[in-house]
């Protein structure tokens, strides 16, 4: 590593003091706070961060957070890795993620999918992994089609080494601009964001995995990786068992993009995929916790395909609490509920609650739902029978249930 | 297998027009003609497939820039849903549906884009992006409740003589002068998008039965609370 110059040291230091203090005053993790004060103090202190370090920035709709966690596991096996492990996914929690860090060779930054253009162009990485685009708190979000089309600019004429899932046409055209790009056949279990060609806008036929424009020559390209079922697909046509700890085809998606990254900075399956079974939850996500009793186990959805993937892993012998909010980080729009199919639910005892738990209630109602409105989560805890439970929460209601039980990770 | 005498609800291009929960206004008409007995049948009408004409409510969403382009060269170009409406039939909508109903709307550029003409307005890319809570009492005429809902658009949209204004806003931005939506004959046209019809149950009874004739009441406490918070969340006192 080559030495900051002084400013940039200064900045960084005086970065970690305040994340310092935030934890400590119990204001948060500190990872934001931390890189707005050195960014204050040194504007261009990202890029002088990311010099001399191996890179590899981690971008979709969901599974950010984990894949993030996946890829920097798999790393440890060549040494220190920086990370923003707490899903700070714009500059200043970059900064403050390489500023913690500092002798980390290696990088993992989750990435804000909006933020990515900009983060590529300041880090100069020479790894981004995109996994999936889809509707997500659109009354503050950019419009996913604009969105792939910068990813696109970003990516022109960087030698940047691309990971993508080809499973998700939107990804597949925002990365096939990149010089290199190796292909996951990753899956996509939410399609609704994808009944057009990005490329024509005529419509994409779809045959099982396969999908190709009717009007012109867009079509999915040929993967090098796949995953089926819990079984990942390598480039030689070998097959590993995954045999994952985190639950749900989701995971196993995400396992195998980080597999792919891992094998871009030459770290072979038989090494990453052990560091992979290692990991059993993720800020919070898939965390069980437990009172009188009653364990939970937390889901995190924050969008109609991270709902379908979060019905994905609930068990359907299990009571089912669903919290929902409308703050910021959540979007303040709740119309989203009408994407999600909830009649998957019907027979299981259901238990509703958040700020907004009336759209969902009603939305719940016309989809012929019975459930139990419950002003708290800790009243619906309270109504279980002792044993387990799931809990699917969108952001801030995630977070506010992890708040109850200290931050549980 | 659904008998003539069902109510034909067709959806117009959701692989284009569904971004903001649209499917929502889908869902509500047909629980709520189901729970007066009315048998309902739902028609997805992809981009790339003809719109059929005998649908009897035809319902068209918000989308991105792009999409709404694309739908607008291809209802023109179909013309199903103008045989439908000339021909009686319910149409809302909604947000970028709305805005092609008209003879022009600003596209992502804010160049001025073709609408295919069922209703006498014409939209242009406003200043700023309108987003958030809407509020606005319903033209008398209709007889009814104040309409509540999201908003989340950068139109402005201008109403010639041929349509009146759906309500006067309160809350919110609409068409950006006052007033929110228009309406005329069977068609109505909102800025309220997504799931408009959740937020008010009034407006979803008001389109059934301009195709089925009198609804009997229902039980719509769900909706009533709803509508009670997101009121007493944006209006004053």
């Amino acid at each position: 590593m080559t030495q900051l110059p002084l400013r940039a040291q200064l900045a960084s230091a005086l970065g970690r003091s305040a994340a310092t203090l935030s934890r400590m005053t119990g204001r948060g993790d500190g990872s934001v706070i931390g890189g707005r004060v050195g960014l204050m103090l040194e504007p261009d202190l990202l890029r002088k961060l990311a010099l001399d370090r191996k890179l590899a920035l981690i971008s979709a709709t969901n599974g950010k957070t984990t894949t993030t966690r996946l890829v920097t596991s798999a790393l440890l096996e060549l040494g220190e890795v920086a990370t923003n492990a707490f899903g700070a996914n714009m500059p200043a929690g970059h900064v403050s993620a390489l500023s913690q860090y500092k002798g980390a060779p290696y990088g993992v930054l989750e990435v804000d999918e909006k933020y990515l253009p900009e983060v590529l162009d300041t880090t100069g990485a020479g790894v981004v992994c995109l996994m999936n685009l889809s509707r997500d708190q659109m009354d503050r979000a950019a419009e996913i089609w604009l969105l792939a089309q910068k990813w696109r600019r970003a990516l022109s004429g960087k030698p940047t080494h691309v990971i993508a899932n080809c499973d998700d046409p939107l990804v597949t055209w925002g990365a096939s601009t990149a010089a290199k790009v190796t292909w996951v056949a990753g899956g996509q279990r939410w399609k609704e964001d994808s009944w057009c060609c990005p490329e024509c806008g005529g419509p994409l036929d779809r045959k099982d995995a396969d999908w190709a424009c009717r009007e012109c020559t867009f079509h999915r390209p040929e993967p090098q990786w796949a995953v089926d079922d819990d079984v990942a697909l390598d480039p030689d046509g070998e097959r590993w068992l995954l045999d994952i700890q985190l639950p749900g085809q989701a995971n196993r998606s995400n396992a195998v993009m980080a597999l792919a990254v891992a094998a871009a900075f030459g770290v072979p399956v038989e090494r990453a995929l052990p560091r992979l079974r290692e990991v059993t939850s993720v800020a919070g996500r898939y965390t069980t916790v437990e009172r009188d009793g009653r364990y939970a186990r937390l889901l995190l959805s924050k969008n109609p395909a991270g709902w379908l993937e979060a019905f994905d892993v609930a068990d359907p012998q299990l009571p089912i609490i669903l919290s929902v909010n409308a703050q910021g980080p959540d979007g303040r729009d709740t119309s989203w509920l009408w994407d999600v199919d909830y009649r998957i639910l019907r027979g299981r005892p259901v238990f509703v609650t958040g700020e907004r738990r009336l759209d969902l209630a009603l939305r719940l109602d016309v989809a012929e739902v019975p459930f139990t409105l419950c002003d708290t989560f800790t009243e619906a805890l309270a109504m279980q029978p002792p044993g387990r439970v799931d809990v699917i929460a969108n952001y801030t209601a995630f977070q506010q249930i992890r708040s109850e039980f200290g931050r549980a990770v | 297998m659904p008998s003539d005498s069902a109510l034909r609800i067709v959806w117009i291009y959701p692989d284009l027009l569904s971004t903001y929960g649209d499917q929502g206004n889908v869902l509500v008409l047909e629980r709520r003609a189901q729970l007066r007995g009315v048998e309902t049948e739902t028609i997805h009408v992809r981009s790339a497939d003809p719109v059929p004409e005998t649908g009897d409510l035809y319902l068209i969403g918000g989308g991105e820039d792009r999409p709404q382009i694309l739908a607008a060269e291809r209802l023109r170009r179909d013309g199903g849903l103008h045989r439908a409406v000339a021909g009686g039939a319910v149409l809302l909508a909604v947000c970028a549906g709305y805005q092609i109903m008209g003879s022009t709307f600003g596209g992502e550029e804010g160049q001025p884009v073709d609408g295919i003409g069922l209703l006498d307005i014409s939209s242009s890319r406003g200043a700023a992006r309108a987003v958030g809570e809407l509020v606005a009492e319903v033209d008398a005429a209709l007889n009814l409740p104040t309409l509540t809902g999201f908003e989340n658009h950068m139109g402005v949209t201008r109403l010639g003589p041929g349509v009146k204004a759906l309500s006067r806003t309160i809350v919110g931005t609409g068409n950006g002068n006052g007033f929110e939506g228009c309406y005329a004959g069977h068609v109505v046209g909102t800025y309220l998008h997504g799931p408009a019809l959740a937020r008010n149950p009034a407006l979803a009874d008001l389109l059934l039965s301009w195709c089925v004739g009198d609804l009997a009441p229902l039980d719509d406490s769900r909706y009533e609370a709803l509508r009670q918070e997101r009121l007493a969340s944006v209006l004053p006192g």
